[in-house]
Parts: C-alpha cells; sequence; structure tokens
C-alpha cells in the first residue's frame, strides 16, 4: 500500500501524490517513512525532504523548517518555504 | 452657443471623465478578485492540514501550553483589525472598523482594557483621527498581502500574548481578529473572532472517531506544540488577510459599477437637459428672426 504524500505551504499546494518512501530531518535526527509507519508528529529543521514515488524516482525539496505528520499511511509535510 | 449649453456640456464632459476612471477601476478590481480567490483556495491546504494538527496535539496531549489556556482574571484583550489602504471601496473598511468598535465595547463591558492593532491605512487614519492609542499598525499591503505580512503582525501579536499583562501595560491575555469574510462575489461580511486562548475545534461537521490517531510526538508534545502554535496563529492571520483582501476587490468592483452607472444616468439626463436647452435656444432665436422680420415688414408698410 503507497503512501499518500502532501507537501504544502502557506502559498501553495507544493507536491501531491503516492510514494513509497518518504525521508525527513527532525530535531531528533534523519527519519523514513515506510508505508505501515506509527503515527507520528515530528518538528523537521532545515533540510532536504526526499519523496520516492512509485516509480522509483526521488524527488528533493529543500524546507526550512515545518512538520511532518505520518497517520494511517497518509503523510502531511507542512513548511514556511520550499526552494 | 448660449451660456447654459455651454454649462450643460461642461458638466457632462467632466463626468464622462469620471465615468472612465471609475470604469477602469471596476474592470481592475474584477480581474483582480480572481486572483485573490485563487489565492485564498491555494492557501487552504496548509491551514487545513495544521488545523488538523493541532487538534490531534491539543487534542492527545495532557500538555498545559500558555496558547491554549484561558487565563483566569484577563485584564486586557488585542484586538487585530485588517482594513483596506485605499478608499472606493464602498462601505468596506467601515464595516471593519465598526465591527471592532462594537467588539472593543463588549470586551470593555467585561472589564478588560482594550489595545488595538491595525493594519491597513484606513484603520490607522480613523484611529488616528480620534486620538486614539494603537498598539501596532501595518500598512500598504491590505490588496495582496505575502506571508512575511501575516508572519509580521503574528509575532508582534505573540510576543504582546507572551509579555506578563499584570506588570507592563503592553501584555494582553486574549487576541481577537476582525476580518471580512469572502462568502462568494456578492456577499463579505466583517467577521469577529477570538484567536488566542485557541478555539481549537472549529470544524462543524463531528470528527469521526479514528481520524486523530495516538500520535507519536517527537521530540515532544510540549515542543510540538511551541512549534505548532505560532505557526498557525501565523497561517490564521494569513488566512484573514487574504480573504481580506479578495473582499476588498469584490467590494471596489461593486462600488464602482454603481458608480459607472450613476454616471450613465448622470448623462443621460445632461444629455437631454443639453438638448432642450438647444432647441429652447433655436426656438429664441426664429421667434427673433420672425419678430425682426415682422417689424421690418410693418415699418415698411406704415411707410408707403
Amino acid at each position: 500500500m503507497p503512501l499518500n504524500v502532501a507537501l504544502v505551504s502557506p502559498t501553495q499546494q507544493v507536491w501531491s501524490g503516492q510514494a513509497s518512501f518518504v525521508s525527513a530531518r527532525t530535531t531528533e535526527g534523519d527519519l523514513g517513512v515506510l508505508p505501515g509507519h506509527t503515527p507520528l508528529f515530528g518538528v523537521l529543521v532545515d533540510g532536504a525532504v526526499s519523496i520516492k514515488g512509485l516509480d522509483g524516482t526521488t524527488q528533493e525539496f529543500n524546507v526550512s523548517g515545518g512538520f511532518l505528520s505520518v497517520s494511517n499511511d497518509r503523510v502531511s509535510i507542512l513548511t514556511e518555504s520550499v526552494n | 452657443m448660449g451660456a447654459q449649453l455651454r454649462i450643460y456640456r461642461r458638466r457632462m464632459r467632466s463626468v464622462k471623465a469620471t465615468k472612465k476612471i471609475t470604469k477602469a477601476m471596476e474592470l481592475i478590481s474584477a480581474s483582480r478578485i480572481v486572483k485573490a480567490q485563487q489565492r485564498v483556495s491555494a492557501s487552504t491546504p496548509y491551514a487545513n492540514e495544521l488545523t488538523r494538527a493541532v487538534s490531534a496535539v491539543a487534542s492527545f496531549s495532557s500538555t498545559d501550553h500558555p496558547l491554549t489556556t484561558t487565563k483566569e482574571n484577563p485584564r486586557r484583550a488585542a484586538i487585530l483589525i485588517i482594513s483596506s489602504d485605499r478608499g472606493m471601496a464602498g462601505a468596506y473598511s467601515t464595516n471593519a472598523i465598526k465591527e471592532g468598535e462594537k467588539l472593543a465595547a463588549l470586551l470593555r463591558e467585561r472589564g478588560l482594557q482594550v489595545s488595538s492593532f491595525l493594519v491597513g491605512r484606513k484603520a490607522v487614519n480613523y484611529y488616528k483621527f480620534r486620538n486614539r492609542e494603537m498598539a501596532g499598525t501595518w500598512t500598504g499591503f491590505s490588496d495582496n498581502p505575502s506571508y512575511e505580512n501575516a508572519r509580521e503582525v503574528a509575532d508582534a501579536l505573540l510576543e504582546a500574548f507572551l509579555a506578563d499583562s499584570t506588570e507592563t501595560n503592553l501584555g494582553v491575555d486574549e487576541i481577537h481578529i476582525i476580518f471580512t469574510q469572502f462568502k462568494s462575489m456578492l456577499t463579505q461580511e466583517a467577521t469577529a473572532k477570538r484567536m488566542i486562548p485557541l478555539e481549537v475545534v472549529e470544524t462543524s461537521e463531528p470528527v469521526p472517531a479514528g481520524l486523530l490517531p495516538m500520535y507519536e510526538f517527537e521530540p515532544n508534545a510540549e515542543e510540538v506544540l511551541n512549534a505548532l502554535l505560532p505557526r498557525y496563529i501565523q497561517a490564521r492571520i494569513f488566512n484573514a488577510m487574504l480573504q481580506s483582501a479578495a473582499s476588498e476587490h469584490a467590494a471596489r468592483r461593486r462600488a464602482m459599477k454603481s458608480a459607472t452607472d450613476n454616471a450613465e444616468d448622470l448623462i443621460k439626463s445632461l444629455t437631454r437637459l443639453a438638448n432642450a436647452a438647444r432647441q429652447a435656444e433655436i426656438t429664441q432665436e426664429i421667434s427673433e428672426i420672425v419678430g425682426g422680420a415682422d417689424a421690418l415688414a410693418s415699418a415698411s408698410a406704415g411707410s408707403e
């Protein structure tokens, strides 16, 4: 079962779709999310968020702070700005 | 050309010039509403996700965060009024300011002091003219606010909130926001809402069980709330600003449309008056000529 990922900033929805793997850096360290992950809410630090799509391609986004929430294979990444 | 006719023509020219301006403003506003609406809807996913997150954290952690708990004896409340920078938008700014006055009166009744934070030149001028104290003012972006603007305002409000209200005259215990809700192209409504302490449950529909799971927090619930709540306030202020901007354009479009219509009516009635004046002039000239010819004819008849 794939992950439903949404990467949103205050002004727009940057990316949304299905993915097989998401990695991001929280205040505690790097974090990877695979399908079936336990519900989690984390504070992100500045750094890269990478989303591995179902076709195997990986997309990288540079975020400046934000939050990551995981529940029922639904991943939302909230950030103030994306480069 | 007679004097009367000349005056009518002059007035018609001036009304026509005014009509051109109001028509142009109407068209500009009409095109900007669409853009403003798109910005409102582009900002909704973020606001929704954030609201979801805040509700989840607030309902599943037992931490008492200052932003979510109501103080026992509030002494001072802040109101943030979002108005426009420019006029020509009918009663748009007036409605927001009046809503603010109502809320301030209500708060004073509860025994609270009110400090005002103002966005938009119209509200600032209203307060300045009445020599009222202003806790903070921001101008220059009412028709096209950016997230940075919202952050500035939110930071000032949060700073005031975190200051101790019992010691200084700057600290506040409650924050209310007054903005103009964009309901549709035709309806916009000035609304007052309490922002802090948070009324976290905002959705009208009941939250289905199992929608909000037991979260693990990283690093911990309190840190997460600390980081989350300022963002939540910023997002809400940003959303309020965007809605107000859309409402401002809609109000201006409507005001300019009726101004254009009025100018058209005025031109029509002035044209009628000018035509009547011209006709009267012609009639008078004819009767003068006929009278003159008559007088000549009767004078020459008498001399024979």
